[in-house]
């Protein structure tokens, strides 16, 4: 069973959501998407500066395996997409919730409230019915 | 549910994650896959290829039979136990399967087929066994393992008793023998040297576990496919299919078209394109720019034309992407791919990307 932190949101496309104390949103993949991707050799993260809508393709994680969209979880405007993972994708690999973050977003006004993410709780339950 | 090979309760206990593979439940990996490509690469790795069907061809007529059914000519096949890797084709051409065809006496030839194409392959070869008098067996109480890596050959002669094991040793590249009750074979699909063993179904557990107790990495297809890619390898339905002739499908050194009274099932549809040319080849690609190839993205030709990427993948070794690509005969050394919407630029380069461990790209002494 793959590791899922309490403090955290996330989606049914396996990203997690820490918010910052500056209001900003860290975004990844979770330990279970990484895991059923394999070894990550190819991570490209957006631009600084580019504003994103909820549900948008918005970075590309690909394995050995298979290439994979990543979506932007609530709509607003990218601050950094991780520097460290252009040469080091396999850091998602190793650290999901941590140095593998993908990218950080200042969310535009309301984008925060009345969105749906999920609890740690929920997500669990969610890869229990995925059988993962 | 799909087909299981014997090994299957030991691949779930070793923790692999199982895909469908041509109708059977396969490892693909069992840890990291670029780890099990590495062990390949540096050590040796086990892969269980029980899934790929081994026929028996049985009779006074089998040669005559082969000369028939297979592009290559198994005349060149002059001691017992030397394999040739050949295109089985249809009367156009398309590749019905490939094989490798063992020649064991005058009385009994060995194929061994791809797991997908199992049924079509028998029902072909069963249409035009009669008239020879030739039977084909499936032996499907085998179990495959094949032992890979520079140091592959030695871990599995540990396998054997000390008179066997030397027997193993000896055996030349591309010659398989009865050894100790197992038909061990130098053979594999990876790039480097190493055994492909068929052995009796209740002999693989054991003999697995022994492998890993003696170092060797359980490895699965997910890194079978990356090492056979960087090896210059074809993989059936991938590179080609019935669809396409050997000659644009960089088979085109398996087929025999001497001695020209040989009637091999397809020549006729070849003849042309052995005369005219091929119009379309398979490449190698190597991606110069960031991003990962894979199979049906669009490879366009400056100053017209394109192709398509039939293979591709990270290659381990390389730490870039590679891939084989169908493109018009003729093009130039730059490309560039469709990748999600991107042109990125591609060189085209002479295959194997890799072989015994080691990177040929870039090198002036190329393979030939």
């Amino acid at each position: 069973m793959s590791t899922v932190p309490a403090d955290l949101k996330y989606t049914s496309s396996h990203e997690w959501l820490r918010t910052l104390p500056d209001g900003t949103v860290e975004v990844g993949i979770t330990d279970h998407a990484q895991d059923a991707l394999g070894d990550l050799v190819f991570v490209e993260v957006p631009e600084a500066g580019r504003a994103v809508k909820v549900g948008e393709p918005c970075a590309v994680v690909e394995s050995v395996k298979a290439a994979s969209d990543v979506y932007a979880p609530l709509a607003g405007e990218v601050i950094a997409g991780n520097p460290k993972l252009k040469d080091e994708p396999e850091t998602i690999n190793t650290d999901p919730y941590g140095e593998g973050w993908l990218m950080r977003l200042r969310p535009a006004p309301g984008a925060l409230t009345g969105a749906a993410f999920m609890s740690a709780a929920d997500y669990r339950k969610l890869l229990e019915a995925e059988g993962g | 549910m799909g087909r299981q090979t014997p090994l299957f309760k030991l691949h779930q206990e070793l923790g692999a994650r199982i895909v469908d593979f041509g109708g059977w439940d396969m490892p693909v990996q069992y840890g990291s896959q670029i780890g099990e490509h590495h062990a390949v690469r540096r050590a040796a790795g086990v892969f269980d290829v029980s899934h790929m069907c081994v026929v028996d061809l049985r009779g006074a007529r089998v040669r005559a039979l082969l000369q028939r059914l297979l592009a290559n000519d198994v005349a060149k096949l002059k001691t017992p136990g030397k394999a040739l890797y050949s295109c089985m084709l249809n009367e156009r051409g398309g590749v019905i399967d490939d094989t490798i065809v063992y020649y064991l006496s005058d009385s009994w030839f060995r194929a061994v087929v791809n797991a997908g194409t199992r049924d079509k392959d028998l029902a072909w070869i069963r249409r035009h066994a009669p008239a020879s008098g030739v039977e084909a067996t499936e032996r499907t109480d085998l179990a495959m393992l094949a032992i890979q890596g520079p140091e592959g050959r030695a871990k599995a002669a540990q396998l054997l008793s000390a008179a066997d094991a030397g027997a193993a040793l000896a055996l030349p590249t591309f010659v398989g023998r009865e050894i100790g009750g197992w038909f061990v074979a130098r053979t594999g699909y990876t790039g480097e040297d190493g055994f492909e063993i068929m052995m009796p179904a209740a002999d693989a557990v054991p003999a697995w576990r022994r492998l890993n107790s003696f170092g060797v990495a359980s490895c699965g297809l997910g890194a079978r496919d990356t090492l056979r890619l960087e090896a210059g390898m074809n993989l059936y339905g991938n590179d080609m299919d019935e669809s396409t002739q050997p000659f644009e499908s960089g088979l085109g050194w398996t087929v025999a078209m001497e001695p020209r009274e040989r009637a091999f099932i397809g020549r006729e549809a070849l003849e042309p394109i052995v005369r005219g040319g091929s119009p379309r080849q398979l490449v190698g690609l190597l991606l110069t720019d960031r991003g990962v190839l894979r199979s049906h993205q669009r490879v366009l030709i400056p100053g017209g034309g394109e192709g398509e990427i039939t293979s591709g993948t990270f290659s381990p070794t390389l730490e870039r992407s590679i891939a084989f690509a169908r493109i018009p005969a003729g093009a130039g050394a730059a490309v560039q791919v469709d990748v999600r919407g991107k042109l990125l630029n591609a060189r085209v380069v002479k295959l194997p990307f890799v072989r015994f461990g080691q990177s040929l790209i870039g090198s002036s002494k190329g393979p030939s």
